[in-house]
Order: structure tokens, then sequence, then C-alpha cells
């Protein structure tokens, strides 16, 4: 009896402190999404009301609209990312089955290369990238940033899909080269297909650092028309600081539709980070 | 003599990973501790040795700055270790009891500022925190506390603290999800031999499954440690490239970006920006070698 009351006891606080921290991450979030769609006065005025008929107006996310080229740079900003994940995900995957398939010679210390970049980050090189992009002519280009993120993605990406690679029965692959197929047909056709959760893991691991990044954006690529979401958010706030309409619609242009990615992948997700590709 | 065959196949699944890393990465981060010992003058390029790092430690105008910018990065990564990863272990603890109703809504929910971007993380709590809009002061009152309601991202006392804490309240889910990943690790058996023995709730927390996941809060300390030093993003969104008031949020990340593009009458100086590069990748190794050799061959690992 005491015993049970205890355990119902423990059961409450235990779901009370994790409401609470709920409250506390989603609230910031919740307050920006509800002012965004009301006037002025009501954000003033009653900024923790809900938008109802009277305090209800479009007007922060029209100005957004008129004023800042938010569809170019969504635009950018998904090219950049989808292409980046591509190439992460096919180089790192034809170097991490180079790298767990065959014994070479170099193959533990070009291991331990590739490796490197896992803890290291790219950041630190940045005033070297930036010389590079200008002797190349990529300065304000997508490709200088779809290039940058491809060379950060990888390090790990080779890492945690070597690891996966390894587990491929080799059963598999020699039948594969007894009915005369070639390496590159085993790799593409019969070790690939086997990857995909492995691959999900990689691309949402590294869709949002490559979807939120200020960094490269704001040094590579500054020009208007390659401007990404994220640096294209951040100047336009910068410069309509004082119309709060426009600064909240903003906000809530750029959180819509990552919450709306997460809602689908978050299960992905989770199950990626969960599985042990990282432990 | 016969020189053995080499196999192309290797060849090309390796190069055009190799390639890309290789010239995006690694070049240039060789390229960048080389131009820390160049300067320019006159638009040529000259080589000086370790001036750069002698200005940088020896002229008071750039060594301050310098440590300032060291100190309030430790601060900075001394708050994520006591607040960020206690919380974050604690809401993994909690979510791994196995009968919880509701685990995944709240696993999915505390996740989302980790999602978000800086610039929407900086700007909502800027507003949040403003004295203009009034959020904060009307929240503080519910309670009481109203008095207790200052302008804290604007005063030199309380800004880093409260950058601090904001970039704890984003990040909490990472540690979080990797400690909630080892927990789940731990098998049944070990836990229900605790049983056996009358070891269950907090203390089994304590004296089984903490143990247990020590490698774990090793490898979360270590990127704590290398995302602390390379921070910048939520700093300058929140308070501009100057790290205001008065430079008292002031971390490496926006020093160097200061120093290499330049601000106000200051220009650019992309050799001091580079030294300023190599003293952020010194500070990095020193972490991750503390970790490599002196904590992590220490801990124990379990094989289940």
């Amino acid at each position: 009896m005491n015993s049970a009351r205890t355990a119902l006891s423990r059961k409450i606080a235990v779901h009370a402190v994790l409401i609470t921290y709920v409250v506390i991450a989603l609230f910031p979030v919740f307050v920006i999404l509800i002012n965004s769609f009301k006037t002025r006065r009501a954000i003033f005025r009653e900024p923790l009301a809900l938008p109802n008929a009277d305090s209800f107006t479009w007007e922060g996310y029209q100005t957004v609209l008129n004023q800042g080229d938010f569809l170019q740079y969504f635009q950018n900003s998904f090219v950049v990312t989808v292409v980046s994940l591509f190439f992460i995900l096919l180089f790192g995957a034809m170097a991490a089955f180079a790298l767990a398939e065959y014994r070479f010679k170099g193959n533990t210390v070009m291991g331990l290369y590739l490796a490197l970049g896992i803890m290291i980050p790219i950041r630190i090189g940045t005033v070297a990238i930036l010389d590079l992009m200008v002797q190349t002519g990529l300065v304000n280009t997508l490709m200088a940033l779809i290039l940058v993120y491809t060379a950060q993605g990888l390090p790990l990406a080779v890492f945690i899909l070597s690891e996966f690679m390894q587990q491929v029965s080799d059963d598999l692959k020699n039948a594969g080269r007894i009915d005369g197929l070639n390496e590159y047909t085993i790799f593409f056709k019969l070790v690939l297909p086997l990857m995909r959760p492995a691959m999900a893991t990689v691309a949402v691991f590294n869709m949002i650092p490559i979807w939120n990044d200020l960094w490269f954006p704001l040094i590579l690529a500054p020009a208007e028309s390659v401007k990404t979401l994220t640096l294209g958010s951040q100047v336009f706030i910068g410069q309509y600081v004082t119309n709060w309409n426009a600064v909240l619609a903003a906000l809530g242009l750029a959180i819509i539709p990552v919450i709306i990615l997460y809602t689908l992948f978050s299960r992905q997700l989770i199950r990626g980070i969960t599985s042990g590709a990282v432990k | 003599m016969q020189f053995p065959r080499i196999k192309w196949h290797i060849v090309v699944f390796l190069a055009p990973a190799v390639l890309v890393y290789s010239a995006i990465m690694i070049f240039p981060l060789f390229n960048t501790l080389r131009l820390a010992l160049y300067t320019e003058v006159d638009q040529t390029r000259l080589f000086v040795g370790l001036e750069n790092f002698r200005t940088l430690f020896g002229d008071p105008l750039w060594s301050d700055a310098f440590w300032n910018a060291l100190w309030n990065n430790m601060v900075f990564f001394v708050v994520h270790m006591l607040v960020q990863n206690p919380v974050g272990i604690l809401l993994a603890a909690l979510l791994s009891h196995p009968k919880l109703r509701m685990a995944a809504f709240y696993r999915t929910a505390i996740f989302i500022p980790t999602i978000l971007s800086f610039v929407i993380v900086g700007f909502a709590w800027k507003l949040i925190l403003s004295p203009l809009w009034g959020i904060a002061p009307d929240l503080l009152d519910v309670v009481g506390l109203k008095s207790l309601f200052q302008p804290w991202l604007g005063r030199e006392g309380t800004a880093l603290l409260t950058l601090s804490l904001i970039s704890v309240w984003q990040f909490v889910g990472i540690p979080m999800m990797l400690t909630y990943a080892a927990l789940l690790s731990i098998p049944d058996e070990i836990l229900e031999a605790g049983e056996c023995d009358g070891i269950t709730g907090f203390s089994a927390f304590w004296k089984i499954k903490l143990p247990l996941i020590l490698p774990s809060i090793g490898i979360i300390s270590v990127l704590t440690f290398v995302a602390n030093f390379n921070a910048f993003d939520l700093i300058y969104t929140t308070q501009g490239a100057l790290a205001g008031p008065d430079f008292s949020t002031d971390i490496l990340g926006t020093m160097m970006y200061r120093t290499f593009f330049g601000f106000q009458l200051q220009l650019g100086d992309p050799h001091m920006g580079s030294a300023i590069a190599s003293g952020m990748f010194a500070v990095i190794l020193i972490g991750v070698c503390v970790y490599l050799f002196g904590i992590q061959t220490r801990l124990r690992r379990y094989q289940f």
C-alpha cells in the first residue's frame, strides 16, 4: 500500500520535472510564433495572449515577403543543403567502402587522416579557405558553401559508414564477384542499398548544422543573390530592428519550415542518435 | 624488381573524399597556420616569423583582448559543463525509465531548440529579455520577483552568463540524447541483479548506471569543449561583432572575426586573424589531447 503510493508520487514527480522542462524549451518559440500574427499594439499590450479576431494580422509577414527576398534565400539554403548532403553521402560511402572492404598499405593511416576532421573544426582554416575561394573565383557562389560543407561533413560520415560497412556479409559480396560483377557494381548495386538506414542517420546529422550555419555564408557568400536563409534573416532582422511585426514574422518564417521538417524526420533523427552510431 | 599492381578501384573509391577533404579542410588549416607567420606591407606578403604572435601576446592592446576572449570562452565552457551537461544527464535519466509514458513526446519537444539556428535563438531571446517588450519582467511578476529584472544582455556583469545560459538552453538536447542512448544500451540483467541486492531508483542510477555511462560523458565533455571554443554565431547575432557591452562577451570566435574582417575604423588583417586562429587551434588541440590521453585511457569501458 505504502510502496504503491510512493511509486505513484515518484511517477508524478518525474512527469512534473519533464513537463517543466518542455515548457522551458518551447515557451520562447511559442511566444515568437503567436506574436508574429498579431498587430503591433497587441504585441506590446498582451504579449502572452493568443491572436484573436481583433489582434490578428498578416502585416509582418507581408512586410517580410515584400522587402526581403526570402523565397530566394530559402531556395539557396535548400540547394546548398541538398547538394552538400548528396556529396557527403556519395563520397563518404565510397571512401568508407574502400577502408572497410580492402586491405591495402596505408589503410589505417588513411582512416586516421580522415578521422582528424571529426575533432578539429573547419572554421580554424577560414582565412586560408577565403583565400582559396578568392583565387578560384568561387567567392559569392553556392559552390563555395557546398565544397566547405562537404569537406566538413566527410570525416564523421566516413567514420560512421565504415562501421556499418563492416557488418555487410562477405558472402554477399563474394557471390557477386563469382558472378563476375566488378567492384563498382558490387558497391553501387549490392552494398549501397543496404546502407540506406546508416546514410539516413548521417544525412540527418549533417542537415541541421549546414542549414543553420551563419559563419561561412557570412564570409564566403554574403551577396544578395546567394544568401542563405540563416544569413538572410540575420541581415533582414538587423535592418528592421524597430519594426517588431517584421522581425517577429521573419523569425516565424525561419522557424516554421524547420519545425515542419523536424516533425517529419524526428523519428529518424532520434533513432539515428540512439542507434549507437556515436557510442 | 616488380612493383605491386595498383588496385585502381581503391583509388577511385577513395579519391573524391580525400581530394575534397584535403583541399578544403586540411590544406587551408595548415595554410592558415603558415599565414600567421606573414604580414602585409604595401600589398606584398612579407615573412616575419613569429612577429604576429609577439604582437598578440606582447602588445598590451592585443594581449588584453586575447586573454579577455580566452577567459570569457573558459567561462562560457564552464557554464556549459556545470549546467548543460548535468541537466541533460538528469533529463536522460528520467526519460530512460522503461515504463515512462509520453517519452517520445518529451524527447521530441526538448530537442526542438537544438534544431533552431543561432539567429532564431539569439533574436528570440533578445526580444524576450528586452525591457521594451516586457515579457521577462511580466513573468517574474507572476512569481513576485519583478524587482530582480534587469536588462541582463546589456549589463557588463551579466551579459556573458546570460548568453551562456541561452546557449545551454539551445543545446541541452545533445547531452540528453547521447546519455539517453548510453543508458538504453545497459543490459537489463545488470539492473535486475542490482534490484536483487536491493539497489533501485536513485541509488541504482548513482551506483550502477552512472559509472557505466562515464565514457559517454567523457565524449560529451570533449564535444562541448570543441563546440564552445569554436562558438561565434550566437554572440555575433545578439551582441554584434564588437561583442558588447565593452567586449564583456568577446570570445575567440568573435575576436578572430573582428580581426580578420575589421570593424569600424580598424582595417581587417588576415595575418593577425590567422595568428588568433592558430591560438584557437592550440587551445582545441590541448583540450582534445587532455581528453584522449588523460581521461579516455583512464575510463574503464565495459563490454556487454
